[in-house]
C-alpha cells in the first residue's frame, strides 16, 4: 500500500479531503431569523404545519442555552453558520444525470461502486439537498419506499405529520430545536408489515460548502415483523471556519421488526458533531446500532433506544478513534420501560496523539420492567501517554429485579504485545496497526465487507504518521 | 563448523539500571544445538529477551554478532528479519488478530514476498497436522484462551513456518505434559538441521530426552559458568546447582 504522508497538526485524509468547485443556486444569510426560516420553507414548497413548526422550533431554540456539561462549545458560533445551502441540482434518479462534480466526489469516495455491487439503493446527500436516489425494483414493488424526506413530506404528508421529531421532540435540547428549524433533506424509509429487505440500504452524506452546516433528517418505519438493515455513511472534506452537524434520526421498530442500523462517521477535523439519534423498540422487535465515530473536532453522540414493548431488545455496538486535537463524547442511552427487555453494549475507544474519548453511557430501568437483562462492556485502548480516555456509564434504576452486567476497561497498548509481534518480523507501526485492528475486529465483523473495508483503512490512515 | 553463526562476547545488560547478565560470552556455530542451563534469576529469560532485541533490555557493553554483523541495536523485527526466532515462555495473547492472519503478515514481512492465501494455507494446515493441533486453530484469535501447552506448540508451529537460523526456546518445555513435549520436541528436530542452530534455555532437561545437545551450558549470576555435553545436563538433574555454585564461588 502506498504510504501518505501526515502533517504535524493534521491528518491527511486523502479523498476525503478532496475539495470541489461548486456553483450554489441559493445561500441563506449567515445566522437565523423567522424571516430566513420562512424562506427556507417556502423555498421547499412545505405545507403551512411544517413552516409553522420551524417557527416553533426556532423559539425552543432561541430560549434554550447552550449545553455545558460534555464537550466544549465556546468556539461554535453560530450566526457564523450558514445553515441552508443547496448544491445547484435538482433531485435526480438515475447516476448518469447527476452533474459531473457532484459525480466526481461520489466516486472518488466509492459510491458508484458500492451502487453496482448489488446493494438495495442509494441516497447521497450533497450539502442539504439529496441529489440521487434509486431504489431497487423489487423492493418498490413489495411496498418498501426509500426516498428523501423533501419528497416524503410531499407525497407521504400524513406520514410525516404522525411521526416527524415525535421522538426527538424540538424541546429536547438546543440542537434538536435548531434542527427542527433548520432541518433539509435526508431519508424517508417504510417497510411495510412482514416485508424483509435483504440488502442494506445505503445513504451516505456528505457536507462540501464551507461554513456550512448540515441538519438532515433521517425517518425510519419498520412496520410488523419486517427487516432492515440501513447503512448511513459520512464524510466531509476539510475547511478553515468550523462546520456543524446537527442531524436527527427517528426510528421506530414496530412488533416482531428489527432494524438494523449502522454509522460511519468520519467528519473533517474542524466539525461539531452534534448528532440525536432515537430509537422506540415494541413488543419483541429489535433495534441494533452499529456506530462509527472516527473525524470531527468535537462529537456529542449517545443514540439512544426506547424499549417500550414486553420483550424488546437493543443492541449497540461502537467504536470512537480520537487523534489529536479531537474531543469525541459518545456513548448510548438505553431505556428499558417494558419487562422482559434485554439491552447489550459494546463500546471501544481508541485515542491517539491527545485526543480524548469519553464514553458516556445510561442505562435507565423504569419501575414497571422486571425482568430484565442488560449487558454493557466499555474497552478503551490508549495508544500513548498524550491522549485521554474516559468512561461514564450511568445506571439508574427503578426496578431491583433485573440483571446486569457491567465491564469497564481502560488501557494503554502494550508494550509486550507489541514486541511479541514484532519479534516475527512485523514492523512496529505494522504491530501496532495490528493490535488496534483487532481491537476493533468485533465490530468491523458486524460490517458489510465494504464498509469493514473503509473502517480498516481509516483506522490506518489515522495511525500512520503516528509512529516512530 | 568453521563459521559462527551467533558470537557474544562480555554481555552485560540492565534491567532498569539493574544488572543482571554480567559478562556473558557464548558461542553457537551453525547446525549446533545448545542447551542453557541455570535456576531461577540467573539471567536466562534476560539472555533470550536481549537477544530477540526488547527494548526494556539494556546493553551496557559487549557485543553480540549474527553471522559477523553486530547486532546489538538492532530492533526486534529486524533481528527477525535476520532468523532470529524466540518462543515466549509467556506467548502474548493478542484479540481480534488470527493465527491464520497473524502469520501471513509475519512471513510476507520475513520473506519480503506477499504470502498468497490458498498457498499459505495449504502450508500452514500440513505445519499443524504435524504439530497435532486441530485445523480450528488457525482461525483463532492469536493466543487467546489457548491452554498452556497450546500456546507453546503455537509457538513451535511460528517457528516451523518462519523458518528461523537461529530459534531460541525459552522454558518451551515447562509446563507441558509427555505428549506436548514429544511433539514439540519433534518440532525443533524438523527444523534443526546443519544451516538451522537452536538455543534452548530450560532449567530442567525434560526436553534433552528427545534432543541431542552438542553443548550444554550453566548460567548462573549473569555468566556462563561452565561448559559442556550431556553429562553436564545429567549431572545437575542429580546434584542440582549448589556444587557448581560453590565450584564456581571458589574460583
Amino acid at each position: 500500500m502506498e504510504r501518505k504522508k501526515t502533517f504535524i497538526d493534521d491528518i491527511d485524509r486523502g479523498i476525503y479531503d478532496i475539495k470541489n468547485e461548486f456553483t450554489y443556486k441559493y445561500k441563506a444569510e449567515k445566522g437565523l431569523t423567522p424571516d430566513i426560516i420562512i424562506e427556507i420553507s417556502k423555498e421547499k414548497n412545505e405545507p403551512q404545519w411544517m413552516t409553522d413548526f420551524r417557527l416553533k422550533s426556532l423559539e425552543i431554540y432561541n430560549s434554550k442555552p447552550m449545553p455545558t456539561w460534555g464537550a466544549d462549545l465556546s468556539d461554535l458560533n453560530l450566526d457564523e453558520i450558514i445553515t441552508y445551502i443547496r448544491p445547484n441540482a435538482d433531485m435526480k434518479t438515475r447516476w448518469e444525470d447527476v452533474p459531473e462534480e457532484i459525480k466526481d466526489t461520489f466516486e472518488r469516495l466509492g459510491l458508484p461502486q458500492a451502487e453496482r455491487e448489488s446493494l438495495a439503493g442509494v441516497g447521497a446527500q450533497y450539502d442539504s439537498e439529496v441529489v440521487y436516489h434509486n431504489i431497487r425494483q423489487e423492493l418498490v414493488d413489495q411496498g418498501v419506499i426509500y426516498t428523501d424526506m423533501e419528497t416524503a413530506l410531499r407525497d407521504y404528508e400524513d406520514v410525516i405529520k404522525e411521526y416527524f421529531m415525535k421522538l426527538v421532540p424540538p424541546t429536547d435540547h438546543k440542537f434538536a430545536a435548531l434542527h427542527g428549524a433548520v432541518w433539509s433533506g435526508g431519508s424517508f424509509v417504510y417497510v411495510p408489515e412482514g416485508v424483509n429487505v435483504d440488502i442494506p440500504l445505503q445513504s451516505y452524506f456528505r457536507l462540501n460548502a464551507p461554513g456550512a452546516g448540515q441538519f438532515e433528517h433521517t425517518l425510519i418505519i419498520v412496520e410488523k415483523g419486517a427487516f432492515l438493515h440501513f447503512i448511513e455513511g459520512c464524510s466531509a472534506p476539510k475547511y478553515k471556519v468550523n462546520n456543524l452537524h446537527a442531524g436527527c434520526v427517528e426510528l421506530y421498530v414496530k412488533e416482531n421488526a428489527r432494524l438494523r442500523y449502522s454509522t460511519i462517521e468520519n467528519w473533517s477535523k474542524n466539525m461539531y458533531n452534534l448528532n440525536t439519534k432515537r430509537c422506540v423498540v415494541d413488543k419483541n422487535g429489535s433495534i441494533e446500532w452499529v456506530s462509527g465515530s472516527f473525524g470531527s473536532r468535537v462529537s456529542m453522540l449517545y443514540p439512544m433506544s426506547i424499549l417500550r414493548g414486553e420483550g424488546a431488545k437493543s443492541e449497540f455496538t461502537g467504536i470512537t478513534f480520537a487523534s489529536k486535537g479531537q474531543y469525541l463524547d459518545t456513548g448510548t442511552k438505553v431505556v428499558h420501560a417494558a419487562p422482559y427487555t434485554t439491552s447489550t453494549v459494546n463500546s471501544k475507544s481508541i485515542s491517539k496523539d491527545g485526543g480524548h474519548a469519553f464514553y458516556r453511557g445510561l442505562l435507565k430501568v423504569a419501575p414497571n420492567a422486571h425482568n430484565c437483562k442488560a449487558t454493557i462492556s466499555c474497552e478503551s485502548l490508549m495508544l500513548d501517554n498524550d491522549s485521554k480516555s474516559d468512561t461514564l456509564p450511568i445506571i439508574s434504576l427503578d426496578n431491583d429485579n433485573i440483571d446486569i452486567g457491567h465491564e469497564a476497561k481502560i488501557g494503554r497498548i502494550s508494550d509486550e504485545a507489541i514486541f511479541y509481534l514484532m519479534s516475527r518480523g512485523i514492523s512496529e507501526e505494522e504491530a501496532k496497526a495490528m493490535i488496534v485492528r483487532g481491537f476493533v475486529e468485533p465490530i468491523t465483523k458486524e460490517l458489510p465487507l465494504e464498509y469493514a473495508v473503509e473502517l480498516n483503512n481509516l483506522i490506518n490512515i489515522e495511525l500512520e504518521g503516528s509512529i516512530g | 563448523m568453521s563459521k559462527k553463526l551467533l558470537s557474544i562476547r562480555n554481555l552485560k545488560v540492565n534491567i532498569e539500571d539493574k544488572e543482571i547478565l554480567k559478562g556473558l560470552d557464548l558461542n553457537i556455530g551453525h547446525g549446533e544445538i545448545h542447551i542453557i542451563m541455570g535456576p531461577n534469576g540467573g539471567g536466562k529469560s534476560t539472555l533470550a529477551y536481549t537477544l530477540m532485541g526488547h527494548p526494556r533490555y539494556e546493553i551496557t557493553d559487549g557485543e553480540i554478532k549474527f553471522e559477523d554483523q553486530l547486532i546489538n541495536d538492532l530492533s526486534a523485527d529486524k533481528k527477525a528479519k535476520k532468523g532470529i526466532f524466540l518462543s515466549f515462555q509467556y506467548p502474548e495473547e493478542i484479540p481480534g488478530v488470527t493465527v491464520e492472519e497473524f502469520l501471513r503478515t509475519a512471513k510476507s514481512s520475513i520473506t519480503g514476498e506477499q504470502q498468497r492465501i490458498i498457498p499459505f494455507r495449504k502450508l500452514l494446515k500440513e505445519k499443524m497436522e504435524l504439530l497435532e493441533m486441530k485445523e480450528e486453530y488457525a482461525n483463532r484469535y492469536l493466543n487467546l484462551g489457548f491452554s498452556g501447552g497450546e500456546k507453546k506448540k503455537n509457538e513451535i508451529l511460528q517457528m516451523s513456518i518462519l523458518e528461523p537460523k537461529l530459534a531460541i526456546l525459552d522454558e518451551t518445555d515447562s509446563g507441558l505434559d509427555v505428549d506436548a513435549i514429544r511433539i514439540v520436541a519433534e518440532g525443533v528436530k524438523r527444523l534443526h538441521n546443519e544451516n538451522n542452530s537452536v538455543l534452548v534455555i530450560t532449567h530442567y532437561h525434560k526436553l534433552l530426552d528427545y534432543l541431542e545437545p552438542d553443548f550444554v551450558h550453566i548460567l548462573l549470576d549473569g555468566k556462563i559458568v561452565k561448559t559442556g555435553g550431556i553429562e553436564l545436563a545429567k549431572e545437575i538433574d542429580k546434584k542440582g546447582y549448589e556444587n557448581i555454585r560453590q565450584e564456581f564461588a571458589n574460583k
